[in-house]
């Protein structure tokens, strides 16, 4: 995340529609960042964080700050750890990154490019990732996998009546033949990194201490909830209805893909209770994320890939950013119907926020101030990589079931005719 | 679980204000024909809709043998006179149009055959002022006359007009029609719940009508003006903000489309899946509508009850959900009535209690991998009022090549709704057009699926079907069976409204 003087921002929109064949569709082989070289990149991101709702705090609480800095945000969800990533980046995309960050503050030509980087990362205060060390190559391999069985299916007409177990025998021997052959590949999976299971383990141990000692975090909690609940019904609510050419920009970029990016952004309600409030619960869903929602869902919600909170200018301002299959429209009502109290309990600190009742209730079911309040703090993603293109969360879950099924030797005839409606 | 109880609309309700077709299908009246309309002469046009006889949503004894019904295109309330800031009040959709922007195109599936570009009517540049819709019980021609006076002829100029024909309650498929309808809470009975834990099919009166509480018991945006825009004090005020007047109370907004439909092509893509067995060609054919010919459900009858369906004995069943078939082996996920209603509930499982709900919420514990992907269809229901056109043909005689010039055949699709974002479009688009509905992959809705490859999915043409064995059975290469061939979002308005309108 760098500074972007605002005079350089049509440059950096111009820059970077360079690496999209058009507007919301990348060009994976783009001279910035060839996105596709990149064997462990999920999705990768390139947003200006120009809000244009950074006057609701003056207009609404009367607080006038100097305007805000502008950033260039470059996000990117992969595999492995950050240091390998970056020497990655560094070693595909130097170039590139250079020019783009030439436009950004405190950008030298002669500056240490993967220094540069590491001394400029922030990382989010929550992150969910669908499906914890899934790795691309995995999705990819497993996407070419059910490709292979369902020609072989077509084409053997004679398995089609045959039990599920004696389809699970004929391909496994299949896929067996292919991989002989070298046309399928099915790599292990790597072990976790002996770090990480010692971090999940604390995770779990930090979960469950959490809940035990909950009768005594509650009460100052409480009283923190009663202070905010007065504030709640004072709190002014602003969610006009966006305007229609900047709603229509927006949509230019979406549907492209059965999977979607949506960046926003907004600043917090003034006061300490409100930023102690949103870094409990940050944390909450992020330990939650880490611990409970680690293989496929988050809540109900089976449709996000990858999502994260980043705070701005040390706590005021917040931006999020997640990639979920489906059109905006759905997203939302997923959202609203399934997990509205989860939104709520986040973005209710935001200013302007439909009004909620003890954080949880109300605000998104306001469904129509809702969905304008979402849109008018959508940031335009100028350039959106998905290295998964086609594939729906749940595709890749499948995907690895179907996977998982075929590796087993044996299965009893419920379990294989539980694997194979995955077919 | 009984609905709370609401007790009434602050205004109450007034049938004399409501255009009949939110209310009645007049389905006695067999003849129908539409009129797409430019205005020639605003003042003309004016003075023709004052005088025109609206049918309105009353119950009149003995019913009338004639109906007529007017809606508005954003162009159409410019030309008579409506000042923008009320044209402004109307939503984003409704103002670009169902063709305005490639985006809206792209989610609602109109693109390669069904391109704006290629449609007869509608679309850019194409859109009509507003469409009259008459009905009659016998000789449309007379009434079609006696309507079309010489100020109508002075008003308005016809861009299009769209027949339509009478297949006796049976789409030019063969199916039977219309059997499931939302049923909406005309008398303010029922409180919007918070959250369902059991399917309903009964709707709050402000997902048909503006100017009620919707399903979130919220107000959808309208037009609402300040008094002094209403000197002639035409309107009501608006329930939630009563210090302004409501534009658009006890209007809805109606979507018109023209599917036309290769029937031909669809009986004999079955025969061929079926190897020419006729048994199995409707066996098919019930699979991808969810429904046999005579409308019978695939779904088992179990005795379900459901709030808001009353079987009629002789009809085909209406009360039943899919939660007893999980697996799709009654019913595919992808028939076309399973996508187009999956009769949900808010919550997965039927949780009972608070402290269950609250897990069910949390989604603890975690729901298998095809359970609880689509909920809370209450949020997306529309009223139907399609209507066929061309000439009626059986399964059977489908199965004949078509004679040369044969006629177009199929839908003016109709429907009525206070969101077209969030019920229309999300319907067309997050159920039916999707190629991943509730876990399915590479199909599209097997009846109006384009087939088109979407970004990242080259295949689109499937159709599967699960069964008890386990491995699905699956379609490929299932054509194209629906072409749209034209298309506006209209307003229709309230008789208030109108009367505002003309008045000017």
């Amino acid at each position: 995340m760098a500074k972007l003087p605002r005079s350089r921002i049509g440059a950096m929109r111009e820059l970077l529609a360079t690496m999209n064949f058009e507007p919301g569709v990348v060009n994976p082989d783009n001279e910035l960042i060839p996105f596709r070289r990149f064997e462990n990149l999920h999705f990768a991101r390139l947003v200006i964080l120009d809000d244009q709702t950074t006057g609701d705090i003056a207009a609404l609480y009367g607080i006038h700050r100097p305007d805000p800095p502008v950033y260039l945000a470059f996000l990117g969800d992969f595999d492995g750890s950050y240091d390998a990533f970056i020497r990655l980046l560094v070693k595909h995309a130097a170039p590139g990154l250079r020019r783009i960050f030439s436009l950004c503050d405190g950008f030298s030509p002669d500056a240490d490019l993967q220094a540069w980087l590491t001394a400029n990362e922030q990382r989010p205060a929550t992150y969910y990732c669908n499906w914890v060390g899934r790795t691309v190559i995995q999705t990819r391999e497993e996407e070419r996998l059910r490709l292979a069985l369902r020609d072989h299916l077509a084409k053997s007409s004679g398995l089609a009546g045959s039990s599920p177990q004696v389809i699970h025998r004929a391909l496994r021997a299949f896929v067996e033949k292919e991989t002989a052959a070298a046309r399928l590949q099915l790599t292990p999976a790597a072990p976790s990194p002996v770090g990480f299971a010692l971090r999940h383990a604390f995770d779990w141990a930090t979960l469950i201490l959490l809940l035990v000692t909950a009768p005594l975090t509650l009460i100052p909690l409480l009283l923190l909830v009663l202070k905010i609940r007065s504030l709640e019904k004072s709190d002014p609510v602003y969610s006009p209805r966006p305007e229609r050419p900047w709603a229509d920009q927006l949509a230019l970029l979406e549907d492209h893909d059965v999977t979607n990016q949506f960046s926003a952004m907004g600043t917090l309600k003034p006061g300490w209770f409100r930023s102690t409030i949103l870094a409990v619960v940050l944390r909450i869903i992020d330990l939650t994320a880490r611990t409970i929602y680690t293989k496929g869902r988050l809540a109900r919600v089976h449709t996000i890939h990858f999502a994260r909170w980043v705070y701005l200018d040390h706590g005021e301002r917040l931006y999020f950013a997640s990639n979920y299959d489906g059109s905006l429209e759905a997203y939302m009502d997923d959202f609203i119907n399934k997990v509205g109290f989860g939104l709520n309990v986040v973005f209710t600190n935001g200013v302007g926020y439909p009004r909620t009742e003890w954080l949880l209730l109300k605000g998104a079911k306001d469904e129509q101030k809702f969905k304008y309040h979402l849109r008018r703090h959508q940031l335009p993603t100028e350039v959106w990589y998905n290295a998964h293109a086609g594939l729906t969360a749940y595709d890749l879950d499948r995907n690895s079931k179907i996977r998982a099924g075929l590796e087993q030797p044996t299965l009893s005839e419920r379990e294989c005719r539980e694997w194979a409606t995955l077919l | 679980m009984g609905d709370a109880a609401l007790r009434g609309y602050v205004t109450p309700l007034d049938y004399s204000d409501v255009q009949g077709l939110a209310a009645f299908g007049y389905a006695k009246m067999v003849e129908a024909h539409y009129w797409l309309l430019r205005i020639r002469d605003a003042a003309a046009a004016r003075a023709w809709l004052a005088a025109a006889p609206v049918s309105t949503a009353e119950r009149r004894q003995p019913p009338p043998d004639t109906a007529l019904q007017v809606a508005f295109t954003p162009r159409g309330l410019r030309a008579l006179g409506v000042p923008e800031s009320i044209v402004a009040g109307f939503s984003d959709e409704f103002l670009e149009g169902v063709a305005g922007t490639a985006s809206r195109s792209r989610r609602l599936g109109d693109n390669g055959e069904s391109d704006p570009a290629r449609w007869m009517w509608g679309g850019p540049g194409k859109d009509a002022d507003l469409v009259v819709m008459l009905f009659a019980k016998e000789n449309l021609a007379a009434w079609t006359q006696a309507v079309q006076d010489n100020l109508w002829h002075a008003a308005f100029e016809t861009i299009t007009t769209l027949p339509t024909s009478n297949m006796g309650g049976v789409e030019p498929f063969g199916f039977v029609d219309g059997i499931s309808q939302p049923e909406f809470d005309w008398k303010g009975e029922r409180l919007a719940p918070g959250t369902t834990a059991v399917y309903g099919n009964r709707v709050a009166l402000g997902e048909l009508l503006l100017g009620y509480p919707n399903e979130y018991g919220k107000y959808t945006d309208r037009p609402l003006i300040p008094p002094a825009a209403d000197p002639a004090n035409e309107l009501l005020p608006a329930d939630d903000q009563p210090a302004l007047k409501d534009f658009g109370r006890n209007g809805t907004y109606l979507v018109l489309r023209q599917l036309e439909q290769d029937v031909r092509g669809f009986w004999q893509y079955l025969e061929s899946a079926a190897d020419g067995e006729t048994p199995e060609r409707y066996r098919l054919g019930a699979a991808v509508v969810g429904r046999t010919v005579a409308g019978e459900p695939l779904i088992s009858a179990t005795g379900e009850q459901i709030a808001g369906v009353s079987e009629k004995p002789g009809q085909p069943r209406n009360a039943f959900t899919y939660d007893g078939d999980p697996e799709g082996i009654e019913c595919p996920f992808g028939a076309h009535i399973r996508r187009a209603n999956p009769r949900n509930a808010d919550l997965f499982g039927h949780p009972a209690g608070a402290i269950a709900q609250a897990f069910s919420k949390l989604g603890i514990p975690q729901p298998k991998l095809h359970d609880d992907l689509i909920a809370s269809t209450r949020f997306h229901r529309v009223l139907r009022r399609g209507r066929e056109y061309g000439v009626k043909i059986t399964p059977d005689e489908a199965l004949q090549p078509a004679p040369a010039d044969e006629a177009p055949r199929g839908l003016q699709f109709a429907c009525l709704c206070a969101n077209i974002l969030r019920q229309f479009e999300f319907v067309q688009n997050a159920w039916l057009m999707s190629t991943k509905f509730n876990g399915l992959t590479e199909e599209s809705d097997p009846l109006l699926g384009n087939r088109t490859a979407v970004g990242g999915c080259p295949v689109t043409g499937n159709f599967s079907i699960p069964r008890d064995s386990g491995l699905p059975r699956r379609l490929s290469g299932v054509p194209q069976f629906i072409a749209v061939r034209g298309g506006t979002y209209f307003f229709m308005p309230g008789l208030r409204a109108l009367r505002y309108i003309v008045n000017r």
